[in-house]
């Protein structure tokens, strides 16, 4: 079993995203994270302190945890932002700055 | 846009409130963040994903149905993607300012004669060692990216913690595929049995769970603990261990149960940054209203989880009974209670069950033993249970505030929603009432252009006197901006942060200049045909849940 198969979905066809540099397939309607858990991606961040990986926490929009730079804009809630054709998704480092 | 009610939030409290003003005819506006009806309970899967059986991970389907199909007949008005980071008062209407678009930096706002919160709440999570390791979720997050994106994080599941909600979780993951290999509950089965007529009626869906966890092999370890996190950059799995009485980690029980996913969660804690802002009452952590549903400032109500802990059955109640008593007092009328006595029947009831579970399932007493000096705590900032402890013991901080100015702990992007119990636990002292300037991080350039300078509506000391708003709605006639929503033409960067305003701008914000947000940053703040009588949930349907104390409190029922 498998949640797409448990509800009966019969999702639109996938596009392609890229994490970083990978081309992986992404269902439309999904979030950023979302798409990276299905590729099997389940940290996509490390931290500013001691550069440790991070992903989902809250699922929700509130721990902030999940931040992804996507098409060269850091800081964004990969559990809040839709995934769209094309995406570039990368890891971020630190603050996703260069600094 | 102008309206004579907006709604903030689409769950079952606020889907609820808005089809019973619709009903008598109030023009109502709800704005939800999310990109469809239905708030954490009746989260639906995406569109596209073009789900033909949704409700396999769905419980109380029926009542589901009754409120998008109420909601599709209704003249309610629906704004998906809409994060709204603050609501202002000011000369007799009010401005709830939004932000849209997948970068959330398009402003958008919607005026209105009276406000009703129905925020919700989150899950809080108290640290061990590991738990910020991937692969470690909050129960809920695991719970929502299954219903939403109808994705699991992982093959093989552990699912820990107290409270109602583990118990759908780990039946939700089940039934999607996932091994869950155990339910570690750190409730006293006996101290949920003390309960049992308190809750005798309120665990409707508890045997069907305990059923379904039987089926999927899900091994129940009540009075058990996660106690560590394994892996190095990823979750490989947890030692769990069993509880004394007292609620002590007992000696030589610890076990190891290899696991890529732990979904963990310690109860619920009400969203009430919107409330805040506009001043309203609060009790601990929760939003005070009276038997109407209504705040401490005249014109905004609040329903469901924002004032107090519940399940979704007691916030549709609370909706119902909101939605009715803003649609009477924005014609000028005083309505009457007779009309919605079965709401307020379920409510008294429901609230009770809340109690009863919050005391059920408290967090193992003394889970501060487990967290090591070199846990972090503060998952933002990365401040440790030592650096909590040493400001308080050593530096002498005897209050979550000054811990945090000492540590940086809860200064971060999420202002603390994670860590907050758990750095007043370390430190010994009792959880502060959050303080956030906003509900959602706000781009500089929305921030500079948005006046927040209307102080909010005078409280009046019956809370309540200038609530009746006339039809003709000259009691809050200010609608200078009259207007349009309105889509910002010179967008701004989501990257420039909040700190265009000098911090002593901030409305109750903690930041000194030094704690300015950094440039690439933004501010962590946050961010039926009517149900008529006879809608209301039925017995069976009902589920528990809801604090009266200061302490977090256990989740909903296992009704999810
Ligand atoms: C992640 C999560 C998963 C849960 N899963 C279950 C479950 O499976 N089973 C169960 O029994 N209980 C579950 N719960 C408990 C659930 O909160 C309640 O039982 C019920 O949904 C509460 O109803 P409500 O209307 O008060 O709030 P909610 O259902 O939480 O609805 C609140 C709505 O407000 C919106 N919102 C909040 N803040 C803003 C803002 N600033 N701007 C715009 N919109 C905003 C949210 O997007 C949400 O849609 C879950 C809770 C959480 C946090
Ligand atoms: S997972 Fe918490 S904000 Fe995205």
């Amino acid at each position: 079993m498998n949640p797409l198969r448990l509800v009966r979905a019969r999702p639109k066809p996938a596009f392609t995203v890229t994490v970083d540099g990978r081309t992986v397939e992404a269902l439309p309607g999904r979030t950023v994270a979302a798409a990276l858990w299905a590729a099997g991606v389940t940290s996509w961040r490390t931290t500013r302190g001691s550069g440790r990986p991070r992903g989902v926490f809250c699922g929700i929009g509130v721990c902030f945890d999940c931040l992804v730079t996507v098409n060269d804009r850091p800081n964004q809630r990969a559990c809040l932002v839709p995934v769209r054709p094309g995406d570039v998704i990368r890891t971020q480092e630190g603050t996703g700055h260069e600094d | 846009m102008r309206t004579e009610l907006v709604v903030v939030g689409a769950g079952p409290a606020g889907l609820a409130a808005a089809l019973a003003a619709d009903a008598r005819g109030v023009h109502v506006t709800v704005l939800d963040a999310a990109d469809g009806p239905g708030g954490q309970y009746f989260r639906q899967p995406a569109a596209e994903l073009n789900a033909r059986r949704p409700r396999a991970l769905h419980h109380q389907w029926r009542t589901w149905e009754r409120l998008r199909d109420g909601l599709a007949a209704s003249g309610v008005r629906l704004l998906t993607g809409h994060h709204v980071w603050t609501v202002t008062a000011g000369s007799g209407t009010f401005t709830v300012h939004a932000l849209l678009g997948p970068e959330e930096d398009q402003p958008a706002t919607v005026h209105a004669d009276a406000v009703l919160l129905a925020t919700g709440g989150h899950e809080h999570v108290l640290p061990f060692p590991g738990w910020t390791l991937p692969g470690v979720v909050t129960a809920g997050g695991a719970q929502a990216m299954l219903k939403h994106g109808l994705v699991v994080p992982g093959r093989t599941a552990v699912v820990a913690g107290t409270g109602p909600l583990l118990l759908p979780v780990a039946t939700g993951l089940a039934a999607a595929g996932t091994r869950v290999s155990a339910l570690v509950e750190s409730a006293d089965p006996r101290r949920v049995a003390r309960h049992a007529r308190a809750l005798a009626g309120k665990l409707p869906e508890g045997a069907g769970h305990a059923a379904r966890l039987l089926r999927h092999r899900v091994r129940p370890l009540a009075r058990h603990t996660v106690v560590r996190a394994h892996g190095e950059d990823r979750l490989t799995g947890v030692t769990v261990a069993a509880l004394d009485a007292e609620g002590r980690v007992r000696r030589g029980t610890g076990r190891y149960l290899p696991c890529d996913t732990l979904a963990v969660g310690h109860g619920m804690l009400p969203q009430t940054d919107l409330a805040e802002g506009l001043g309203c009452r609060r009790d601990g952590p929760t939003v005070t209203v009276d038997d109407e549903q209504r705040t401490s400032v005249p014109g905004v109500w609040a329903a469901g989880e924002t004032t107090g802990v519940g399940g979704a059955s007691l916030a549709l109640a609370e909706g119902h009974i909101a939605g009715r008593s803003a649609a009477a007092r924005l014609r000028g009328a005083v309505p009457d209670p007779a009309g919605w006595a079965p709401a307020a029947r379920t409510r008294e009831s429901l609230r009770t069950g809340a109690a009863a579970l919050d005391d059920a399932f408290a967090p193992p007493a003394h889970w501060t033993e487990q967290v090591a000096d070199d846990t972090v705590v503060c998952r933002c900032e990365e401040v440790t249970a030592g650096a909590v402890r040493a400001a308080a013991d050593d530096l002498g901080a005897g209050d979550v505030r000054t811990v945090k100015l000492l540590t940086r702990a809860g200064m971060g992007w999420c202002q603390g929603r994670m860590c907050a119990t758990a750095v007043a636990g370390l430190a010994g002292c009792r959880p502060d009432a959050p303080r956030r300037p906003f509900a959602r991080p706000v781009p500089l350039g929305v921030l500079a252009r948005t006046p927040l300078d209307q102080p909010p509506q005078d409280h009046s000391p019956t809370g309540h006197s200038s609530t009746g708003h006339s039809s003709t709605g000259h009691s809050l006639t200010d609608r200078s901006s009259s207007g349009q929503e309105q889509p910002s033409s010179d967008r701004p960067s989501s990257e420039q942060p909040l700190s265009g305003r000098s911090s002593s701008d901030l409305p109750a914000s903690d930041r000194s200049a030094s704690d300015l947000p950094t440039p690439e940053q933004r501010t962590p703040g946050l961010s039926t045909p009517d149900l008529s009588t006879s809608d209301l949930p039925t017995p069976e349907q009902r589920t528990p849940g809801r604090p009266t104390s200061r302490r977090p409190t256990s989740g909903p029922p296992p009704t999810g």
